[in-house]
């Protein structure tokens, strides 16, 4: 199972916020982030990738997007 | 998926430069000094036009707002990016949108209006800039130490057309009512007969342009609250750099239509208070930065369906209403007779918000 961060339906900047902060906990690894805009979705991808990781997959599901990253 | 061009870099970039020459040219067409867009201003110009205020000369049915919200509402259907949404603690943003207004209009300006100052030579902008950074740094503190308003929920597709049902509404009030010269009324409506409310862009020019800046910020996600906010928290400039293309077009637009003048007194539609311009503009960042957005970017989230940024620009419209009603506004002679005390009050209002309504952990 990865970690999942999930940042549906919460107000930005709360999906990078929290995103950034489980990406400094983990520091590697897969992490699942769901969320519920494309602009939440874009931000997290942005941000994940300024942080040295990678976006493995975006999937959409039920109206809500779940981006997977990875780092080493 | 579908690539969004206006979300890359140089996307926001354009978008960010569109926005600068069609606010001088909205300038250069009628509307007020400085005041291409100015999101708070014209909601407070709404205001008075249907009655909330009675302050004469800010009196005026802005298409441009309109048009922001019709405009995000399109781009989100085309590009399938409408979701209606609401529930995170909608009374708690309506109350920063009143004091977001109340703040903005010590200032004489929002976010947006800050940049178009400053892209016109008034150097108060600077000082009403620095302010609004040093709101917005308040604000990252909270979100920082755990401040949430919780989540919002999907909800019904027509809860989140009533926004921009709202603003069709207005749209035909401008056009079952328009405004008779020399009338300071014409049916419901009221309007201006001087003052910043009585200069505008002819009607569907001012309507046109706030269509396109409200499709295109939708589909950037511009916000010039973000902007400053993500360099702060994150040092990204991502946002920055659509704000930065816009001061430097809007600049270069303004000298070749004669609109700069360099200084801080005597500028349009402003005061030389230097401590209130940061201490209003600090309260309006504060209160954008727990909201989640700027007043322009609120718009453009209500067009696509998200009811509590419907529920703040009510919020703002409100706060204007009070202002002009308790003398909290400013005015080019200073600030209002009780401003000052909304601006203490607000801002022990929003601090009281971010302190009190974190989860931690």
């Amino acid at each position: 199972m990865n970690d999942t961060v999930d940042a549906r339906g919460l107000s930005c900047p709360q999906p990078v916020l929290m995103t950034l902060g489980k990406i400094k906990t983990v520091k590697s690894g897969t992490l699942d982030i769901l969320a519920d805009t494309e602009t939440a979705k874009e931000n997290i991808i942005r941000a994940s990738e300024s942080k040295g990781w990678e976006v493995a997959e975006v999937s959409e599901e039920d109206n809500s997007f779940k981006i997977r990253i990875k780092k080493g | 998926m579908k690539k969004n061009v206006f979300a890359t870099s140089w996307g926001i970039v354009a978008v960010g430069a569109i926005i600068g020459i069609l606010a001088p040219l909205l300038q250069k067409l009628g509307n007020p000094g400085n005041m291409g867009i100015c999101v708070a201003c014209f909601e407070r110009d709404i205001a008075g036009a249907v009655g909330l205020h009675r302050a004469g000369v800010v009196q005026f049915m802005r298409p441009e707002i309109i048009g922001f919200v019709i405009g995000s509402l399109i781009a989100a259907y085309l590009f399938k990016e409408f979701k209606p949404r609401g529930g995170s603690a909608p009374f708690v943003r309506f109350i920063l949108g009143v004091f977001a207004m109340i703040g903005a209009l010590v200032f004489l300006g929002c976010p947006w209006r800050a940049l178009l100052r400053l892209s016109g030579g008034d150097l108060n902008a600077v000082v009403g800039l620095l302010g609004l950074a040093f709101g917005i740094y308040i604000g990252t503190l909270f979100l920082k130490n755990g401040y949430n308003l919780g989540r919002s929920q999907p909800t019904y597709a027509s809860a989140g057309w009533l926004m921009p049902l709202t603003m069709a509404g207005f749209l035909a009030l401008l056009f079952v009512f328009p405004q008779i010269s020399g009338e300071a009324k014409s049916g419901v409506l009221f309007y201006s007969q001087k003052g910043p409310g009585a200069m505008h862009a002819p009607l569907l020019i001012s309507l046109g342009a706030g269509l396109a800046i409200g499709f295109l910020a939708q589909r950037s996600r511009f916000c010039t609250m973000g902007a400053l906010r993500d360099l702060l928290l994150f040092r990204q400039m991502h946002l920055f750099n659509g704000i930065l293309a816009l001061v430097v077009t809007c600049f270069l637009a303004n000298l070749a239509f004669g609109q700069f003048h360099p200084g801080m007194a005597g500028q349009p539609v402003a005061h030389t208070l230097s401590l209130w311009n940061f201490a209003g503009m600090a309260l309006a960042g504060l209160a954008f930065a727990l909201a989640g957005g700027c007043p322009g970017r609120q718009l453009f989230l209500a067009g696509e369906g998200d009811g509590d940024a419907a529920v703040f620009v009510m919020g703002m419209i409100t706060g204007a209403a009070f202002a002009h009603n308790f003398g909290l506004a400013s005015s080019p002679k200073g600030v209002g007779p009780h401003g000052i005390a909304a601006v203490f009050i607000g801002t022990a209002v929003c601090l009281f918000i971010g302190f009190t309504m974190r989860n931690r952990g």
